[in-house]
C-alpha cells in the first residue's frame, strides 16, 4: 500500500509529497472506463467506454454537456458511485494504485491524500451545523492523526493559501455565512487539507457570476503550480476550458470523442461534434447572423445509439456510422479523435 | 373576453410588420421606465419599523423601444429579476411609474393590470419549475387563451402552431408531459406558452441560461425568427455578456439595483463609459489559448444591496475612484455622442469620459490608476 503522506503534516502545504512506490510519469491512467445503472425499469449507460490519461503536474479539462458522463467519470475516479446499483468496468490507475480494486480502509486513505474533489454547490462538502474551521482541521485530525489544535494551525493555514480575507476571523463562520465565491474558496482549503497530488474539480465555477468565477480559477491555476498538483476540471463552458487546462477531452454520451492540446482543440478542433461546439458559439461579430446551431439534442443514455452516438445530429454521418463506435483516429502527438470520416 | 386593442392610425414606416395594436407610433417607447424602485424589508424592530432593507431596484429608469431587444446584465443580486417581475406585476412597486405604449399600467384611465399582463410575457431560467407536471404540452400552451376567453378548438388549434413554429412537430409533441422532454424542448414550450397570448413584449430572463451550448444556438435563432414574424420586443436578461451582445440591440448595465450604464451595444462594448461594465467584460473567460486571463478585474463577491455606501455605489469595488465618488453618486448621464433621446449612451460614472478614453488600449494591458 502506497502512503503517500505519514509524516507530512511538519512541512508547509507547498512541499508536493513525493510518493517512492511510482517513479511513473503517470498520475492518472483510465482504459474502457463504463459505469452503468441499474435502478427498478431502468438501465442507464452513463459512461460507455473511456479512456483518460493524465500526467504528473497536468491540468485536463473534460468538456462536455449535462448528461455526457462528465460527473460520472470524476465519481468513479473518487469511488463514489453507490456500489449497490452501479456497474463499473475497466480500469482505473492513479498514482499507480488500481482504484477499483482498493479496499475500504485503502480508499479512506487514498481519499484525500491522493485524490480530493471540489464541488459546483460548497454546501454539500459542508455540515451546517459546524464551524468551518472545526471542520477543517476535524478532517486533517482524522486522515493524520495529528492533534485539533494543529489541524486547526492547519486550517488557517490552508485559509490563507486559498486567499480568504481575515482569514481568522473566517475560521470559526458556519458555512451559511460565507458568500458564495467565499464558501467555495473554503471547499477547496478542505480539499487541499491532506495535500492531495491530484485534484478533481467538479463544474466548480459554474454556479458563480462571471467576476467571481474568473477570480477562483485564476486561485486554482496558481494553487496548482505551487503545488504541482495534477488536476482534472469537468466544465461545460469552452472559455472556462480555456483559462484553466493544458489539455481538453471532449465527451459526449459516454464517451471521449475528441481529445488535444488546449490550442488543438479550440483552435483547430476535428470531431464534427466539437467543430459544431465551436461554431455554434453567440458572438459579438455574428450580431444580425443565424448562429450554425448543431440540431437535435443529446441522447438519452438510457437509450444511446447504436454506433457513433453523435450520428442523429451530425450532417456528415453516413450508414458506416450508425453501424459501429468509430475508434480513436490519431491526428497529432496529443491529439486524436473517433470518427469514421477523418 | 378577448378584447383586442386596433388602432386606427397605423401607418408607421417601420422594418417590422406593424401591429395592430400600436398606439403611439413607432417612434413611442413601447415600454418607460420611470423611478421603479423596490425595497424588501428583512427585518423590523419592535414596533414594526423597518431596520434592515434589501434595496433590490433602487430608482430604475429606462425605455425599451418598438421592435427593439434590450439586454440587461450585471451580478447576481445586481436587481435584474426584480425588474422583470415588477414589470410583469407580478410584484407591486414601491414607486415609480411603468407606461405601456403611453398608457400608464395600473393607474385610473390608464390599462388594467389584466390587460398589461396579456401583451406582456415572460420566460424564465427553469425550464422545469415553469411548466405544470400534470398538463400535456397542447394543454399547458392552449391553458393562457382559454383563460383570456378562447374556445378551446381555437386554443387547442393555436397551441399545435406554435408548437410548429417552435419547430417541434405537433404530431409528436402535443400530448407529451413535461418529464418526457429534454431541457432545450421544455424551454421552446415555456416560450410557445408566453406567445400564445400575443404579446407584444416578451421578457427573457435566462431563458437560455440552463440550456447546453450545443441547444443554446437553435433556441437563439428561434428567438430571432420569431421577433421577426411576430414583431416582438424582447427584454433579454442574461449574465453571459458574449450572448447578450450578439441578440441585442441595447444594452443596460444594472449595479446594486440602480442603472450604471446603456447605450446601443456595439457602442458600449466597445467604448464602455462604467468602470463596472469594464470589469464585466474583462471577467468573461478568454477564448484565446495566447491571451488568458491574467488578473481579476474585481476582488470578492458581488456585494448585498444592503447596506449601500455613500456616493457611488461602486466606489468601494473601483480602481478608478476619487475623492468625490465617496460623497457624491452620480446619476445617470448622456455622453457626447451621435445619438439622440433614448438610444444616447449613458454612464452613472463621474469619470466616464476618462473610462472611455481607455477603451483604446486592450483592457489586458492598460494599468487603471
Ligand atoms: N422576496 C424577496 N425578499 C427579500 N429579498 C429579495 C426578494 N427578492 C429578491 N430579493 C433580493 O433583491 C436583490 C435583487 O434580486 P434579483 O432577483 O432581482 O437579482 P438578479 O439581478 O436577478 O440576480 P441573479 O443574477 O442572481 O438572478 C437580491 O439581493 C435578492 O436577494
Ligand atoms: N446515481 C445515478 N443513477 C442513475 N443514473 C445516473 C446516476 N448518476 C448519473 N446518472 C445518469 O448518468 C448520465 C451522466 O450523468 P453525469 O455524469 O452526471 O453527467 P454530466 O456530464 O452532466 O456530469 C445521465 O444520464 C445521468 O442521468
Ligand atoms: S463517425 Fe460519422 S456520425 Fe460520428 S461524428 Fe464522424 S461523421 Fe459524424
Ligand atoms: S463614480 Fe467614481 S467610484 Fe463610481 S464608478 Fe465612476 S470612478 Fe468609480
Ligand atoms: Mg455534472
Ligand atoms: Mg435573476
Amino acid at each position: 500500500m502506497t502512503a503517500p503522506c505519514v509524516t507530512a503534516h511538519q512541512s508547509s502545504p507547498e512541499q508536493v509529497p513525493l510518493d517512492a512506490s511510482s517513479t511513473a510519469e503517470q498520475m492518472v491512467d483510465v482504459q474502457n472506463l463504463k459505469v452503468h445503472f441499474r435502478s427498478p425499469g431502468r438501465f442507464v449507460q452513463a459512461v460507455n467506454g473511456v479512456d483518460l490519461t493524465l500526467a504528473k503536474g497536468e491540468v485536463l479539462t473534460i468538456l462536455g454537456e449535462s448528461g455526457s458522463g462528465k460527473s460520472v467519470t470524476l465519481r468513479a475516479l473518487m469511488r463514489l458511485l453507490p456500489e449497490r446499483r452501479t456497474q463499473i468496468h475497466g480500469h482505473i490507475k492513479v498514482a499507480g494504485q488500481d482504484v477499483l480494486a482498493m479496499s475500504r480502509r485503502e480508499l479512506s486513505r487514498y481519499r484525500g491524500f491522493t485524490t480530493s474533489m471540489i464541488f459546483q454547490e460548497p454546501m454539500l462538502a459542508f455540515d451546517p451545523v459546524f464551524r468551518i474551521g472545526d471542520q477543517i482541521a476535524e478532517t486533517v485530525c482524522r486522515h493524520e492523526g495529528v492533534s485539533h489544535r494543529e489541524g486547526l494551525a492547519r486550517a488557517l493555514e490552508l485559509f490563507e493559501l486559498v486567499r480568504i480575507p481575515s482569514a481568522k476571523r473566517r475560521l470559526s463562520n458556519y458555512p451559511h455565512e460565507l458568500s458564495g465565491g467565499m464558501s467555495q474558496r473554503a471547499m477547496i482549503a478542505l480539499a487541499l487539507s491532506c495535500r492531495p497530488r491530484l485534484l478533481l474539480a467538479d463544474e466548480p465555477t459554474t454556479a458563480l457570476d462571471a467576476t467571481v468565477q474568473i477570480q477562483i480559477l485564476l486561485l486554482l491555476r496558481e494553487l496548482q503550480r505551487e503545488l504541482g498538483m495534477s488536476v482534472i476540471f469537468v466544465t461545460h463552458d469552452m472559455g472556462v476550458a480555456n483559462e484553466i487546462s493544458d489539455r481538453i477531452a471532449v465527451m459526449y454520451a459516454g464517451r471521449v470523442v475528441e481529445t488535444g492540446s488546449v490550442d488543438e482543440i479550440i483552435r483547430a478542433p476535428r470531431h464534427p461534434y466539437t467543430v459544431g461546439l465551436m461554431q455554434s458559439r453567440a458572438s459579438g461579430e455574428l450580431k444580425g447572423e443565424r448562429l450554425s446551431a448543431i440540431p437535435g439534442s443529446p441522447p438519452d443514455m438510457a437509450f444511446p445509439p447504436q454506433g457513433c452516438a453523435f450520428a442523429p445530429r451530425c450532417s456528415l454521418a453516413t450508414d458506416e456510422c450508425q453501424q459501429e463506435v468509430p475508434p480513436a483516429k490519431v491526428l497529432g502527438q496529443q491529439h486524436w479523435a473517433a470518427c469514421w470520416k477523418l | 373576453m378577448n378584447a383586442e386593442r386596433i388602432s386606427a392610425h397605423a401607418s408607421m414606416p417601420s422594418k417590422q410588420p406593424l401591429d395592430r395594436r400600436d398606439r403611439g407610433g413607432q417612434a413611442q417607447p413601447l415600454l418607460s421606465v420611470r423611478s421603479l424602485r423596490k425595497h424588501f424589508v428583512i427585518k423590523k424592530d419592535f414596533f414594526g419599523r423597518p431596520v434592515s432593507q434589501v434595496h433590490a431596484v433602487d430608482g430604475v429608469d429606462f425605455d425599451v423601444l418598438k421592435g427593439e431587444t434590450l439586454g440587461i446584465v450585471g451580478e447576481s443580486g445586481c436587481g435584474k429579476s426584480t425588474t422583470a417581475r415588477l414589470l410583469m406585476q407580478l410584484l407591486k412597486p414601491d414607486a415609480g411609474e411603468v407606461i405601456f405604449d403611453g398608457d400608464p399600467v395600473g393607474k385610473p384611465g390608464g390599462l388594467s393590470l389584466r390587460e398589461m399582463r396579456r401583451q406582456v410575457q415572460m420566460v424564465f431560467q427553469n425550464s422545469y419549475a415553469s411548466l405544470n407536471p400534470r398538463m400535456s404540452v397542447e394543454e399547458s400552451i392552449a391553458f393562457g387563451p382559454q383563460v383570456h376567453g378562447l374556445g378551446k378548438k381555437e386554443a387547442n388549434a393555436r397551441a399545435r402552431k406554435l408548437l410548429d413554429q417552435v419547430g417541434l412537430l405537433p404530431n409528436q409533441f402535443a400530448s407529451r408531459y413535461p418529464h418526457e422532454l429534454s431541457g432545450g424542448q421544455r424551454q421552446r414550450i415555456n416560450i410557445a406558452r408566453a406567445l400564445a397570448l400575443e404579446p407584444r413584449l416578451l421578457i427573457l430572463d435566462e431563458a437560455v441560461s440552463a440550456l447546453d451550448k450545443s441547444v443554446e444556438a437553435q433556441v437563439l435563432n428561434l428567438l430571432v425568427d420569431l421577433k421577426q414574424e411576430y414583431g416582438l420586443t424582447y427584454l433579454f436578461i442574461s449574465h453571459d455578456l458574449n450572448v447578450v451582445r450578439y441578440i441585442s440591440d441595447r444594452v443596460m448595465v444594472m449595479y446594486l439595483g440602480r442603472v450604471a450604464e446603456m447605450g446601443e451595444s456595439e457602442s458600449l462594448y466597445n467604448a464602455p463609459a462604467h468602470p463596472y461594465t469594464r470589469a464585466l467584460m474583462s471577467a468573461m473567460p478568454s477564448m484565446d489559448p495566447d491571451n488568458r486571463t491574467q488578473t481579476a478585474p474585481l476582488v470578492g463577491d458581488p456585494p448585498n444591496p444592503i447596506d449601500l455606501p455613500p456616493g457611488c455605489r461602486f466606489c468601494p469595488r473601483c480602481s478608478m475612484a476619487v475623492d468625490k465618488c465617496s460623497v457624491q453618486e452620480p446619476e445617470l448621464a448622456s455622453l457626447n455622442d451621435q445619438q439622440v433621446g433614448s438610444r444616447q449612451h449613458q454612464s452613472a460614472c463621474w469619470r466616464a469620459a476618462d473610462v472611455q478614453a481607455l477603451a483604446a488600449t486592450p483592457i489586458s494591458e492598460e494599468v487603471l490608476s
